[in-house]
């Protein structure tokens, strides 16, 4: 359970991007959270509610973007998402590979400002 | 009024990121092969490390440890026992270790005095998964006792490692261990994961580690990636 210190830098990053942005209320917080990152989207909004109190970010809503993993296939020569996430093999042709082009992203991508 | 969109596009463990990178050149500069264990609780990190501590330092390498646990100094204790520098990291009630709690703990050691740096992580196959810690390479415990399919149910973690060692194979028989399906679920999150079976208590399967370690070492040297 490390969702609470993923969402204190959360708090932090978007903090910052307020301060740069000349400050204002912040209304939503999006995020980008990749199936392989090993972060869960749930427990990650429960904890962010935590985070944000008594902060410049208190008020705000934290909306999380679920990014599903997407292979490169070495046979297609292209980029497609595997039928599940515990079989990283090509919808198409069937290749398994370990060239993992999404999926294990963690990354603040915006922030709403009234 | 219409909200204002700001875009961000920061990796929310930019800073962890960030000291990794920093641990990694330092690594790189001393020779120094770092190696991340990784596995649930009770998987049999620390008895093969001991052995291989101790098998390293018999054949005249220069192995050092860092090892992570929520409490206790137990498991430095027991891998000091092979006499070479060992250190642990309480991280009281953290999951996982972070790439600041591996450079704070790196004080005052020669680096250049270490061929092989184990990073024995806190027993996590969540956490651990996104803090990236400057190692050359990431090694996933599986002991026979889990179950065959714990790579289906933590995939994130499973994909992440360079290396799977099956640990524990001395219990296989009682367990009643499908090793091929193991292997096949290994393999289903991690094409082509080259995966080393092995016993802390019997010594089986540890030359095959030994030998693996020091081909990926030699590789770093010469490459600054083990791969």
């Amino acid at each position: 359970m490390h969702e609470l210190s993923i969402a204190r830098n959360v708090v932090e990053i978007a903090t910052e991007a307020l301060r740069d942005a000349g400050g204002g209320t912040v209304s939503v917080v999006r995020v980008r959270v990749g199936v392989l990152a090993g972060v869960a989207p749930e427990a990650l909004t429960f904890c962010y509610e935590i985070a944000i109190r008594g902060t410049p970010l208190e008020g705000s809503q934290l909306l999380v973007e679920v990014a599903p993993v997407v292979l490169h296939c070495p046979t297609c020569d292209r980029d497609a998402q595997p039928p599940d996430i515990c079989h990283l093999e090509c919808p198409v042709c069937g290749t398994a590979t370990a060239d993992v082009r999404g999926g294990r992203e963690l990354e603040v991508e915006s922030i709403e400002v009234i | 009024m219409t909200p204002r969109i700001l875009e961000v596009r920061k990796g929310v463990l930019k800073k962890n990121d960030e000291l990794a990178a920093e641990l990694r050149a330092r690594f790189r500069a001393a020779g120094v092969f770092t190696v991340n264990l990784v596995s649930s609780p009770g998987a049999g990190k620390t008895l093969l490390l001991e052995r291989t501590l101790a098998a390293l330092a018999d054949e005249g390498a220069r192995p050092a440890a860092l090892v992570g646990d929520p409490e206790t100094d137990n498991d430095a204790r027991r891998l000091a026992r092979s006499g070479v520098p060992v250190r642990q990291i309480q991280t009281h009630g953290v999951c996982h270790l972070e790439a600041a709690m591996v450079g704070n703990n790196l004080a005052q050691w020669d680096l250049a005095g270490f061929d092989y740096l184990f990073i024995e992580n806190v027993g996590n196959l969540v956490c651990t998964t996104s803090y990236d810690l400057g190692e050359a390479l990431r090694v996933v415990f599986l002991a026979v006792t889990e179950g065959e399919d714990k790579p289906l149910k933590y995939p994130g973690l499973f994909n992440s490692a360079d290396a799977a060692v099956v640990s524990k194979c001395d219990l296989a028989a009682a367990c009643e261990f499908d090793r091929d399906a193991a292997r096949t679920n290994l393999h289903a999150v991690r094409p082509g994961l080259p995966i080393l079976e092995t016993s802390g208590k019997t010594g089986t399967g540890m030359s095959e580690w030994l030998a693996y370690l020091r081909d990926r070492r030699r590789a770093f040297l010469e490459s600054g990636k083990a791969w």
